[in-house]
């Protein structure tokens, strides 16, 4: 019996698999295909203070081994998802934590606060990356001086596990993992989306309404796994890895690069069922390999 | 209930650049609404990476088969078009809000443009054996005859009026131009075709005040109301087309 409980800092994970914020819902939209009791959390989609109607369509674009999106973290904002959402997923048999984000420092407070009260979720991923919002968003994640400001602040409201997901459009992302550590953070997850682009040569316009948008799926997992190994080194506290994630086989890449944990994100809509067979594939894995607790994996790269 | 399963490609017919595939499951089928559609999932492109929404041309819940019509557009549905007998696709089903079921009394007009007509069938057949001999209308349209494909499906299931651009088969115009607009009792219209004819058949519906469905192929990711790409702008906001969709009474629509 492979042991694969994973301790985050306060937060206990059944196993090292969730899903990334922005591809699964609420999770309710994949309860036909996975058993979410099989999944050490979800991530649900990014949270803001107020309702935002995001980005206007066309807001995706596929692209080769992945797919670009401007979606712009549309959402009822947070008193919607405390009143409407959270009673019908607050009971998921597994962690169910909410990916928040913000245009200004107060807004990503006093939404931080407001699930902070919100006795069901164990932790918040907060959003300082995400590259299609105008205001804020990746604009906190891409310096140690606006990563630092953000996630302090919001330290000082959050009580519960505080993961930091990190932009990977930065030049050295391990010293915005430390400065998110040295904010309080108790964790960080990364990699969120790489900013790119597409055009159509027959229009000779952009593919997408906001012209620029986040890449992400399977092309991206090389730039991932390099990021986490290298984040991994620089920090003291858990890494969440995420990136290109499609089997079971990516997810042990990335805990031997050193993450924790991991998120999968595009692979959901390629298979909706993926989330499931990943967790089952690393227990096979694990037996296989003779490893008896899924622990053992996290860093053991050799070099 | 949606699921994903395996399907095999049992027969094949094809078009210059389109394809009828039938598929069958090993497994029962669910209950599926006409104006449903499926995520095909397509293997081996060298820039394909998301599954593709095709709509479900028809079913037969006795042998487990779902018909899929797919006009061939770039390399996915290419590869679609092409997948041989005997080979395997993987179809997350039955997926979006189908058509709503007419009363018995509705009057009521299907109309599709060209590789559009494809959901119509299957929503037809489904209200004609709600209520056997009930009378249904088509209104199909294409640019020439060669874009209108298998009329005779359509012929077993109902009465059907042609349009064509070149005049090559039915009345020539646009669908709505046809003569029936004049002499037609119509209070219920259900559309699927290209985003202009959709637009141009709302405009008939409003100006005659005919409630009217359509049937929208946003781009999609997920198909299953997660990633929220294929919005569309609507009297309550964006909304995602795979989910709340495909179909729309034109009322919610900014059109």
């Amino acid at each position: 019996m492979v042991r694969t409980e994973i301790k985050l800092k306060g937060l206990t994970l059944k196993n090292p698999v969730m899903t990334a914020s922005g591809t699964f819902g609420y999770g309710e939209e994949y309860a036909d295909f996975v058993d979410l009791a099989d999944l050490g959390g979800i991530v649900v989609k990014g949270t803001t203070l107020n309702h935002r109607e995001g980005n206007p369509y066309p807001r995706m674009a596929e692209t080769p081994m992945g797919m670009l999106n401007c979606v712009g973290l549309q959402n009822k904002g947070v008193d919607y998802f405390i009143n409407a959402i959270y009673p019908r997923i607050k009971d998921f048999d597994t962690n169910v934590i909410v990916n928040v984000s913000g245009s200004n420092i107060d807004d990503y407070v006093a939404a931080a606060a407001k699930i902070n009260a919100l006795e069901k979720i164990p932790a918040i991923e907060l959003n300082v990356s995400c590259p299609n919002v105008k205001q804020g968003g990746m604009a906190f994640g891409v310096t140690c001086s606006g990563i630092e400001q953000v996630v302090g602040a919001v330290r000082d409201a959050y009580h519960k596990h505080l993961i930091v997901k990190l932009s990977p459009n930065v030049t050295n992302i391990a010293e915005i993992a430390k400065a998110a550590e040295a904010a309080g953070a108790d964790s960080v997850s990364l990699i969120n989306t790489l900013l790119g682009m597409a055009i159509d040569a027959e229009t000779r316009k952009p593919v997408l309404s906001m012209i620029t948008g986040g890449l992400s799926g399977a092309c991206v997992k090389p730039v991932a796994l390099r990021m986490v190994w290298q984040v991994a080194k620089a920090v003291n506290i858990p890494v969440i890895g995420l990136g290109g994630i499609s089997s079971a086989t990516d997810a042990i890449e990335f805990l031997l690069a050193g993450a924790s944990a991991i998120e999968i994100g595009t692979a959901n809509f390629i298979d909706p069922a993926i989330s499931a067979k990943v967790a089952k594939g690393i227990v096979e894995y694990c037996e296989r390999q003779g490893v008896e607790d899924v622990n053992e994996l996290v860093g053991g790269l050799k070099i | 209930m949606k699921k994903v399963s395996d399907f095999e490609v049992i027969e094949r017919r094809s078009w210059t650049h389109a394809a009828l595939l039938r598929l069958q499951c090993v497994d029962t089928l669910p209950e599926i609404s006409g104006g449903q559609f499926v995520q095909v999932r397509v293997d081996g492109g060298r820039h394909t990476y998301l599954r593709r929404p095709i709509s479900i041309h028809d079913v037969d819940c006795q042998n487990n088969t779902i018909d899929l019509l797919i006009q061939e557009k770039h390399e996915g549905t290419k590869i679609l078009c092409e997948s041989p007998v005997g080979s395997k696709l993987n179809l997350v089903y039955p997926l979006g809000n189908g058509f709503s079921m007419p009363e018995n009394d509705d009057e009521i007009l299907l109309v599709g443009g060209g590789i559009g007509i494809a959901p119509l069938l299957y929503f037809a057949k489904t209200i004609v054996n709600a209520v056997p001999g009930r009378h249904v209308s088509f209104l199909l349209g294409g640019r020439s005859a060669d874009d209108l494909l298998l009329l005779e499906r359509y012929r077993e299931v109902g009465e059907v009026f042609v349009t064509t651009n070149d005049g090559s088969l039915g009345e020539c115009g646009f669908v709505t131009q046809h003569s029936l607009w004049d002499v037609k009792k119509i209070n219920k219209i259900y559309a699927c075709g290209p985003m202009p004819m959709m637009k141009a058949v709302a405009k008939v519906a409003r100006e005659k005040d005919i409630w009217c469905e359509v049937s929208l192929e946003n781009q999609m990711a997920c198909g299953i109301g997660a990633c929220l790409c294929c919005v569309e702008n609507t009297t309550e906001g964006n909304v995602c087309v795979c989910k709340e969709g495909p179909v729309f009474n034109i009322n919610r629509l900014k059109w």
